[in-house]
């Protein structure tokens, strides 16, 4: 039984526990993956599973990847192919179908996905400065302030915080609790929030 | 989208009474004490109904020995027993706030006529 899939965020909404509380949970298409390729020691130097999501249609595959595809048998391909380092590769087979039974209700896992872009965002936004005030005069409402001393050391310390690119980046959350499975539906309930929009794809660990 | 609203037709509850702002109510709820559970029933007027989908709620108030109570519960919870609608009130508008302000005989919904 694997401990790692890869998923697709739905959304999010609430459901009530056991004890009657309500908790936020995020929706995951999780599974049905297919492992295509094994990275071994020998040949790559680590060892991995490479995991494909989601159909794709031949023709919609370039060559090279086709022939890829077509080296572990499986007609047509995947959108998605990511790869999570293991341990026992043994373990898993070229063709194997890794399904969301592997995860139970109460398991803790880490997912990684990519946060939703913001473009360039200032300091405010960005990094939770505070803003001057609105009115009586000010012009500094949202301007981030001094960035440092004059002439020692005469220049901006590296790694000021300061008005930049925003999001669509890696992000990884630990400690995300499963509440619900349902392996008819290939869906993953997870209490919180992951990254990413709607349709985006997700790696999701056991921890 | 879809998936995620199934999920939700499944655990909602659709066993409840229609009923709006201005409306007299009775809910029913679980109370869960140690190892007993009771069900105390909380009579009011309903102020508000805010909220789309499970994490939908509504605001009753009642006054209490003199004092003003306002108790939020999820619409959709399951430690809500039953809910009863005792009468429907006659109101302009969807929050009722200003009942907060009003006491004794300025404080009565005038009943909604068919």
């Amino acid at each position: 039984m694997a401990n790692f899939i890869l998923a697709r965020k739905l959304g999010m909404t609430a459901i009530f526990a056991e004890d009657s509380n309500i908790v936020p949970v995020t929706v995951l298409e999780a599974g049905p993956c297919t492992v295509v390729y094994k990275k071994t020691l020998e040949r790559d130097g680590y060892k991995a599973v490479q995991l494909g999501f989601l159909p794709k249609k031949p023709s919609r595959i370039n060559k090279p990847l086709l022939g890829h595809f077509k080296k572990a048998n499986i007609t047509g391909g995947f959108y998605y192919l990511r790869e999570f380092r293991v341990e026992d590769l043994e373990a898993f087979e070229i063709g194997q179908v890794i399904t969301v039974d592997g995860f139970k209700v109460g398991d803790k896992v880490t997912v990684t996905g990519t946060s939703k872009g913001r473009g360039f965002a200032g300091t405010v936004k960005r990094w939770g400065f505070k803003t001057g005030p609105q009115t009586h005069g000010s012009r500094s409402h949202r301007i981030p302030g001094s960035i440092g001393t004059s002439t020692f050391p005469g220049r901006v310390i590296k790694g000021k915080k300061m008005a930049g690119h925003m999001g669509n980046r890696r992000v990884t959350i630990k400690n995300l609790t499963v509440v619900e499975v349902r392996p008819e539906q290939n869906l993953l309930l997870l209490k919180g929030a992951v990254p990413g929009s709607r349709n985006s794809l997700v790696m999701i660990r056991k921890q | 989208m879809e998936r995620i609203q199934m999920i939700e037709k499944e655990k909602m509850r659709l066993d409840h009474p229609d009923f709006a702002p201005g409306d007299t109510i009775k809910v029913h709820s679980r109370i869960l004490e140690e190892e007993r559970e009771r069900i105390q029933v909380f009579q009011g007027v309903v102020i508000r109904k805010r909220g789309s989908g499970m994490s939908s709620t509504f605001t009753v108030r009642r006054i209490s020995y003199g004092v003003g109570v306002e108790r939020t519960f999820h619409l959709h919870s399951p430690l809500i027993e039953k809910i009863e609608v005792v009468s429907h009130g006659k109101v302009r508008r969807a929050r009722l706030y200003y009942l907060r302000k009003l006491r004794g005989k300025a404080a009565r919904m005038k009943e909604k006529r068919h």
